[in-house]
């Protein structure tokens, strides 16, 4: 037997003995997932002890390694771990911006010292980060962002704005694109930069979305000052001053890998089978086919798309391990998954048809399909926009020229 | 199951690649096209084929097959799709081995298949009896008499129906003419005289012919599979056939890709290289998506054949639908962002359009394939 099916078989006990039967329940959920963080409060024993278990193991960051708090599991058995906890419907014990986002920048770009304090509070559920990446006039156009950051000798000093920082007010640092040279070309002047949102003088505002309660907020800097280093080669700047747009880059590509690897039809609350729900819905005709023939062909066509794209994320994270790497075509999925999350919830305001529409007296309830369906226009925005995403995909998959 | 080929059909792939690049371009199937060989294809070539283990490339070692499966198939059909390959590797080493390597008696197999795997034998499947596809339509009729039954109907747009040596015909024994009870299939000699065979020229070449059949007598020995109960082995005959002309039309549509990303790239208007305008730059890059989607599917379809034949056919449905649609989207742009030489019989792009057309319309398009998809998941 080979040792990747030894280990399937180890993983398969070790989930069976381990992960409680609560947490077996699907997969996660903004509401449901365990974020992690200072403020963070269990919502229930049982995530508290598959926490606690996963950590234990090195299973909050199967493929980190052992120093930092991971499991140290290569491509193959993380696959393979994936594979099991799915198959008995288990939750990941935990998911945040740091595993997804900041953890595979800091693994390319940071120093050892850098990894030991930000990737083992990571692993261990301590510390919750956001991302201070656009501002009021840097959306598309990221690397136009102004925040400045002023080398004060033995500190940093930061002014400026950032938006759209999810999570801003519930996150205990964020990890920021700062402009240190403002005479240099735009994308040579960026630092990127680990600041604790604790610091004086950042303050943070929820932003109001058309859907209603939403997770972004504003973030404001009013002169924070940012120590050079928070101990031995330990620098607040990850990489060089100046060359904070390689790691940026480098971390967009994961934020693509993660938005793109959502089950984008169902989103996170639909049900199992769009076309089966309607048929309860609206109904079938005498020929058994669903009593709105345009609706039908939507949905079959959305189902058709979604079982593609689900075989896509496989295919290319199949050839990804085998060694070819998945690069600028986790724009491609960025693409796919965010247009198709956002037909999903249209398909299912077109099914209820006016109850859809319809909200309670205190406006948009927080989870109900209007709030879904009005939320997910943001995907095709944020985490770069699908203009952005072609254009990435036309430069760097293709190898179409510039203007 | 990693969804990726694996070293032994990556293999394959190369060998396909560099054989056909040689023998086969595009420039082979221009020559069938305008010279009209009576065959429609070239029979130098198929040797070469069977000999390199092509004809029997789904066939088991023990029949003289390659036993490459469905992917080593669909492997082959997308190099064919990119090179235009005019063959009857199609109908007689998917539809044909597959018809008699799942549904044969022992008898059958032994009969057939070594044919099939060296390339001497060529064989067609007889379902259509109209423009669009609906198997399970048939009147196509099986009257029972003496020891057997006898054969008369007529059939539409049998792939390589006229070069064929044997026919595999779906009759109905019973039942009304859409009750998918009562279909059955019959291996018969193709040049029996009772069969009169009409080349039906296509728009993209492909060998077709409508055949017509006049009071045939065939055994009991000529049936394949069961009686009454031939729409199971059909429809798994369809599926196989679906799933490798989505790799076909997948590699038609690769390659048509590639010419036109590589045009964006030379072609000068307003003194600058087309291929940095973003409305071409953007569908460019919408349609590359699309492209991985269809690779995605084609490669799971094959790939459930080899896994589990028998519940494959809704995977093989879904490939061949969205395939088609990408396929014809990306001939559609190659002569689009072409322009003018786009048009032109002397540019290649427009064969591919061609090709994926009669591809989409064979066994079922995307509308036929969608509906099939919404009727088994309770819409």
């Amino acid at each position: 037997m080979s040792d990747l099916e030894n280990f399937r078989i180890e993983v398969r006990a070790w989930l069976q003995e381990n992960c409680p039967e609560e947490m077996r329940d699907g997969d996660i959920t903004a509401e449901n997932q365990c974020w992690g963080g200072r403020q963070w409060e269990f919502q229930s024993e049982a995530q508290k002890i598959w926490f606690e278990r996963a950590l234990a193991k090195g299973y909050t960051v199967p493929t980190w390694p052992k120093e930092y708090g991971g499991a140290g599991l290569s491509a193959d058995q993380a696959k393979i771990l994936d594979e099991e906890r799915q198959a008995i419907n288990a939750r990941k014990p935990l998911s945040n911006f740091g595993i997804s986002m900041l953890g595979p920048a800091l693994l390319a770009f940071g120093t050892h010292e850098q990894k030991a304090q930000h990737l083992t509070a990571i692993a261990r559920g301590e510390i919750r980060w956001c991302q201070g990446y656009s501002e009021p006039g840097a959306g598309s156009d990221l690397a136009s962002l102004k925040t400045k950051c002023e080398d004060k000798g033995d500190h940093w000093l930061i002014n400026g704005q950032k938006v759209w920082t999810s999570n801003a007010d519930i996150s205990d640092w964020i990890f920021c694109l700062v402009r240190t040279d403002f005479d240099a070309p735009k994308h040579k002047g960026i630092t990127f930069i680990l600041i604790d949102m604790a610091s004086e003088g950042i303050s943070v505002k929820p932003i109001v979305l058309i859907s209603g309660h939403s997770p972004f907020c504003e973030t404001f800097f009013d002169n924070v000052k940012v120590p050079k280093s928070y101990g031995e080669n330990n620098a607040s700047v990850v990489g060089e001053v100046n060359r904070g747009w390689d790691v940026a880059k480098n971390l967009l590509v994961h934020e693509r890998g993660m938005l793109g690897t959502m089950s984008p039809l169902r989103g996170t609350s639909g049900p199992e089978s769009l076309g089966k729900h309607a048929a309860e819905k609206i109904g079938l005709d005498a020929t058994g086919r669903l009593d709105d023939p345009a609706l039908r062909q939507s949905i079959a066509q959305a189902e058709l798309d979604d079982w593609a794209y689900n075989l896509t994320v496989e295919r290319l994270t199949d050839e990804a391990n085998a060694g070819s790497g998945l690069g600028a075509k986790s724009s491609m999925l960025k693409y796919a998954a965010s247009e198709l999350t956002k037909r999903g919830t249209e398909l299912l305001m077109e099914i209820e048809g006016t109850t859809g529409a319809t909200i309670g007296e205190d406006g948009i309830e927080y989870g109900s399909l209007a709030n879904n369906w009005l939320y997910h226009r943001a995907y095709s925005i944020l985490g770069g926009t699908t203009e952005v995403q072609f254009n990435i995909i036309s430069k760097r998959v293709l190898g179409l020229p510039s203007e | 199951m990693p969804l990726i080929l694996n070293e032994e059909q990556e293999m394959l792939q190369d060998a396909a690649n560099g054989f056909l690049a040689e023998k086969a371009p595009v420039a082979a199937f221009r020559k069938v096209r305008d010279n009209k060989p009576a065959d429609g294809f070239c029979r130098e070539l198929w040797s070469e084929m069977a000999e390199m283990g092509w004809a029997g490339i789904i066939v088991g070692e023990e029949h003289g097959g390659s036993g490459f499966g469905y992917v080593g198939a669909g492997v082959l059909a997308e190099q064919m799709g990119r090179n235009l390959t005019a063959s009857p590797f199609f109908s007689t080493s998917v539809l044909g081995a597959t018809a008699i390597q799942q549904y044969g008696t022992e008898k059958q197999k032994a009969e057939n298949l070594a044919a099939i795997s060296s390339g001497e034998t060529l064989y067609a499947l007889a379902v259509d009896e109209g423009p669009r596809h609906n198997p399970g339509r048939i009147a196509f009729s099986a009257i029972p008499s003496g020891n057997g039954f006898t054969l008369s109907g007529t059939k539409t747009f049998v792939a390589d129906g006229h070069v064929a040596d044997k026919l595999i015909i779906a009759a109905r024994t019973s039942g009304e003419q859409d009750d998918p009870h009562g279909i059955t299939l019959f291996l018969v000699d193709a040049d029996a005289p009772e069969i009169t065979r009409e080349h039906t020229p296509m728009v993209d070449s492909r060998n077709a012919a409508n055949l017509s059949v006049d009071g045939l007598e065939v055994t009991g020995d000529d049936i394949l599979g069961e009686l009454d109960g031939g729409f199971g082995a059909l429809e798994g005959i369809l599926s196989a056939g679906r799933a490798v002309l989505s790799a076909e039309m997948s590699g038609s549509a690769q390659q048509v890709f590639d010419v036109t990303t590589d045009y964006l790239k030379e072609r000068e208007q307003f003194g600058q290289k087309i291929g940095s305008f973003q409305g071409l730059q953007h569908r460019a890059a919408q349609l590359a998506t699309e492209i991985e989607m269809m690779k995605s599917a084609v490669l799971k379809s094959l790939k459930d054949l080899d896994q589990d034949f028998a519940n494959a056919g809704m995977t093989c449905s879904l490939a061949k639908a969205k395939t088609g649609q990408v396929a014809q989207l990306a001939t559609k742009e190659a002569i689009q962002m072409h322009g003018g030489i786009g048009v032109t019989d002397e540019y290649d792009v427009g064969l591919y359009f061609k090709r994926v057309h009669v591809a989409q319309q064979m066994f079922g398009d995307a509308g036929f394939h969608s509906d099939r998809w919404a009727k088994k998941s309770g819409y």
